[in-house]
């Protein structure tokens, strides 16, 4: 009836994931309590939970980046914790409970935290910076979200029943085979990205073709904000890259259930045709997760700098050539696999190629900042700590990138440091500026500036004190995932790593300050205007928070940094022109597709990982089901009367008729 | 284990080309760095002696030279990328003086296997050379996939089931390092520290002499008792009952190695490592 599953799935006789696991179930129950009791259920549903707005899928997906951030992060604290005091004993965690952790920590932290941060990201901002008014498929995107939701819900729910997968967060064949993973770890691993990678891929396909069709007038392509040209390309770069993925996953998943041998030891298969196909996926990844981080920074350095971003086509040039040479390298990840010299020098040489446009790309912000009238406001700050911490990062990876030094790097410490300082110096600073830069425009008011700079002093000092330790390690010979070792020259750095941990958590409370700080204070930090940073591109010439429709008006843009552009014509020109006449407008109606489709994904991905077939089907029939009903709508839209946008549009324009002519006056 | 207290010759080469490396991307980094600080300091907002030049957006010159530094860069260190992959490749030979030796290491599920075949003996977890000679690795997985690594003695390899990948080391100083897996096997994945013991060339024949004394046969038999999941503490040494046994291996005649029993239908598995604590 319940396939694999019993009562020995509980792990009653660990106490740390079964505690952890109640804390968390206690808080959802909690929340939802709360919700149910004040009445909120209705609004969450109709507001947030069935939305197609662009902007609330995208705070969502941001909400859902953060949670899991702290679920990846207690990981992180457990495993430095672990190293700190397992020399010459088994420290406190036994090895099957380590090796769930860091496999967990990584697939968290790439797919639960990295992804749906800078697809939230791109989600709220991209269709604002381009003028339009949602995405090109609003329903897909809510279907996106929620399957990427669910998949973190699978990675969670390993922790209290059954157990995730000890191999590693790529798990490796054969150890990721059935015959020496028989649990059902690797596939709740497996089944998680099987579901959140459709979620990832549709949400490629929608902001591709949203940047491709759907721009306002004017806004041709070498008028786009560079961080739309950088949605272009990492997006791109997922519906290219996703399927490779699935698809290796797919042929994992059919040697565990149906006795296939595509990466088995036995029968033919080929372990190093796993790591091929992964590492086609996975090397582009770095980029799909970097790529839209420059475009943040890019933004960033260019407002706070009061200037357009120098060498504006170079850097389009640049990104779009990491977009392709970053298809070119996987190779690097096995050089000592044992391919010959010419494969081993042909993939060096490409890899450190893309040092080249990253390299163009930092140069370019330093030339934005020269002449320019710097404000160091907190998303200033993480780009210039970025661009800092980001060159050290380069710097290690071209260095991994010559084959010798990787014959003696590959695996080790320093390579955990390595891609660590360029995760979490590029992607997570870049995810962190973002979210300081736009939380104004999502919620109508500014972030506390106090708690905002010491988060980054923490996280920025926290880092370096950190993963500088594991570079020294990796020199002295550790490698990764060790979860216990005899070596006393590695024992101080693993202690001195262990107290940067702290004083990176500490960054990470002083960031939740920040926003309990900033809700409370609200209305003395409101955003009026819709610009609070004097800002370039178009999200900032509508409202904070921007109406569901974005612009009364489709924006006429006339050169690059079209909203700057538009305020210093203002300035010239009277103000005081008659209001223009208002049409209805047509938006999309919200839709449960999304939420309902996931529930049911949940459902048969839960029965798949445990075998409980009638489940599965029962599952599967919904999910399509779902759709079904989806495509045979009847009404798709609802319209906005001239009228309501009319009262919407007046607000904003006079509080920004006042700020303009306050400017003027000084 | 220091990357940069080489042992042998390729650990050696392979640290030089790391530290050459670094000294030769440092040379643009750091000029980089501090004139980022720089910048950002000096034209901050609060500075009345910086020049505001809002307009200053593009110029092909300073184009030329940001795109000509970095690829400048990665010409030169692509040429030593290019000479290092060759002169460093693992399976290439690394002449040392008297015959080379020749070690077949097999990763087994948490240990290593050290087949000496021409002296008809093997070693678990500890791999005793002569300094000087070069050591010809021929490597082999029974099971999952590692990695053999002697940090000080240079390059890694992976092990892999069903096929034999090949590595080329040497060791100049007598003394004691130490090798590890650095490809993550399964529990037990810690414990495949093994101790490498480099001793004179002219008490290689004596150790071997003594070894072959020793009791314990590896046959066939022996290897897949060896292979089940465990944790080997000791340092046991076996007389080599047949040459070919590592052939047997990895053409998989013998098959792979087991691996953990399921202690229960639910899905959390437990394994020999957490037996043989």
């Amino acid at each position: 009836m319940l396939g694999k599953l019993d009562w020995s799935a509980i792990p009653l006789d660990q106490p740390i994931p079964l505690i952890a696991g109640a804390v968390v179930l206690v808080a959802i129950l909690g929340v939802l309590g709360w919700v149910v009791v004040k009445g909120h259920l209705p609004y969450l549903w109709h507001e947030w939970i069935t939305s197609v707005d662009h902007k609330r899928i995208g705070v969502m997906y941001i909400l859902l980046a953060s949670v899991m951030l702290l679920r990846g992060g207690s990981d992180a604290i457990m495993m430095r914790i672990q190293q700190a005091v397992a020399y010459q004993s088994q420290g406190y965690l036994p090895p099957e409970h380590y090796n769930q952790i860091f496999s967990a920590h990584g697939t968290i932290m790439i797919f639960f935290v990295a992804m749906p941060f800078v697809i939230g990201l791109m989600n709220l901002i991209v269709p604002l910076q381009l003028g339009v008014r949602d995405v090109a498929f609003p329903t897909l995107n809510s279907v996106g979200f929620w399957l990427t939701a669910t998949g973190a819900l699978l990675v969670n729910l390993s922790l209290v029943i059954g157990e995730f997968a000890r191999t590693g967060w790529l798990a490796f064949p054969p150890l990721s085979e059935l015959s020496y993973s028989p649990g059902v770890g690797v596939d709740y691993y497996a089944w998680s990205l099987q579901i959140s990678g459709v979620g990832t891929l549709v949400a490629g396909i929608n902001l591709v073709t949203t940047v491709l069709k759907l721009r306002t007038k004017g806004m041709n392509y070498l008028r786009m904000p560079m961080f739309c040209w950088t949605t272009l390309a990492s997006n791109l770069l997922i519906v290219a890259a996703f399927p490779i993925l699935t698809a290796t996953l797919a042929m994992l998943l059919l040697d565990r259930y149906l006795g296939f041998h595509f990466f088995t030891n036995e029968a033919g298969g080929n372990v190093m045709m796993f790591m091929n196909l992964i590492w086609a996926w996975g090397h582009p990844e770095v980029y799909i997760l970097v790529l839209p981080a420059f475009g943040i920074f890019s933004e960033v350095v260019s407002t706070f700098s009061g200037k357009a971003l120098f060498g504006y086509r170079s850097m389009v040039l640049a990104t779009m050539a990491i977009c392709v040479i970053s298809f070119m390298v996987w190779l690097h990840h096995f050089f000592t696999m044992g391919a010959g010299p010419d494969v081993n020098a042909i993939f060096g040489i490409a890899s450190m190629i893309i040092a080249v446009p990253t390299g163009v790309k930092i140069y370019n912000w330093l030339f934005t900042m020269y002449g320019g009238r710097i404000r160091f406001a907190t998303p200033m700050l993480w780009a210039v700590g970025f661009m800092v911490t980001f060159i050290i990062g380069g710097l290690t990876g071209v260095l991994v990138a010559v084959p010798p030094a990787d014959f003696m790097l590959h695996n080790s410490m320093f390579l955990v440091a390595h891609f660590h300082n360029v995760i979490i110096g590029g992607v997570l600073f870049g995810a962190f500026a973002g979210f300081e830069y736009w939380f104004p425009k999502a919620f109508g008011f500014r972030l506390d500036e106090r708690w905002g700079k010491l988060a980054f002093w923490f996280t920025f000092l926290g880092f370096y004190v950190t993963f500088v330790p594991l570079y020294v390690a990796g020199m002295l010979g550790m490698t990764r995932r060790m979860q216990h070792y005899d070596v006393a020259a590695w024992r101080p750095w693993m202690l001195v790593a262990a107290a940067g941990m702290a004083v990176l958590t500490i960054g990470v409370i002083c960031q939740i300050m920040q926003l309990v700080v900033s809700i409370r204070n609200r209305e003395a930090l409101r955003d009026r205007t819709g610009d609070p940073w004097d800002g370039r591109s178009l999200e900032w010439a509508t409202s904070s928070p921007p109406p569901v429709f974005n612009f009364a008006f489709d924006p006429d843009v006339r050169g690059e940094d079209a909203y700057w552009d538009m305020k210093a014509h203002a300035q010239q020109q009277s103000l005081e022109h008659d209001l223009p006449e208002y049409h209805d407008i047509e938006m999309p109606r919200n839709s449960p597709t999304g939420f309902v489709c996931a529930f049911f994904a949940t459902i048969m991905g839960f029965a798949l990982i445990w075998h409980i077939w009638w489940m599965v089907i029962l599952g599967g029939i919904g999910a399509v089901a779902t759709f079904v009903v989806f495509a045979w709508r009847d009404h798709d839209e609802y319209v906005i009367p001239a009228g309501e946008v009319a009262a919407i549009d007046r607000v904003n324009i006079e509080e920004r008729r006042n700020l303009v002519s306050m400017a003027g006056a000084v | 284990m220091n990357l940069l207290d080489p042992q042998g010759p390729v650990a050696a080469a392979n640290s030089t080309i790391l530290v050459d490396s670094v000294f030769i991307m440092l040379a643009i980094v750091v000029p980089t760095i501090f004139a980022i600080l720089a910048f950002a300091f000096w034209f901050r907002a609060s500075n009345p002696k910086a020049k505001f030049q809002p307009d200053f957006v593009y110029s092909g010159r300073v184009e030329m030279v940001v795109w000509a530094i970095p690829a400048l860069t990665v010409i030169l260190l692509g040429g030593v990328a290019w000479i290092g992959s060759h002169r460093l490749d693992p399976a290439a030979p690394v002449p040392g003086t008297g015959s080379p030796v020749r070690i077949q290491a097999v990763s087994l599920d948490w240990k290593w296997l050290f087949i000496y075949p021409d002296q008809r003996i093997a070693t678990v977890n500890t791999l005793t050379v002569p300094a000087g000679a070069e050591l010809n690795f021929q490597l082999t997985s029974s099971s999952v996939m590692n990695t053999l690594f002697i940090p000080q003695l240079g390059s890694m390899i992976y092990t892999m089931n069903g096929m034999v990948t090949k590595l080329n080391l040497r060791a100049d100083n007598e003394g004691k390092l130490q090798g590890l897996s650095a490809h993550f096997s399964g529990d037990g994945f810690p414990d495949m520290m093994f101790d490498v013991n480099v001793i004179s060339p002219l008490s290689f024949p004596d150790w071997v002499a003594t070894t072959a004394k020793t009791d314990a046969v590896l046959n066939e038999d022996s290897y897949k008792k060896l292979m089940q999941q465990g944790i080997e503490k000791g340092r046991p040494t076996y007389r080599l009952d047949d040459p070919r046994l590592f052939d047997l291996i990895a053409t998989q005649h013998i098959p792979p190695g087991p691996g953990p029993e399921l202690a229960s239908e639910a899905g959390r598995s437990h394994s020999g490592a957490h037996d043989a604590r």
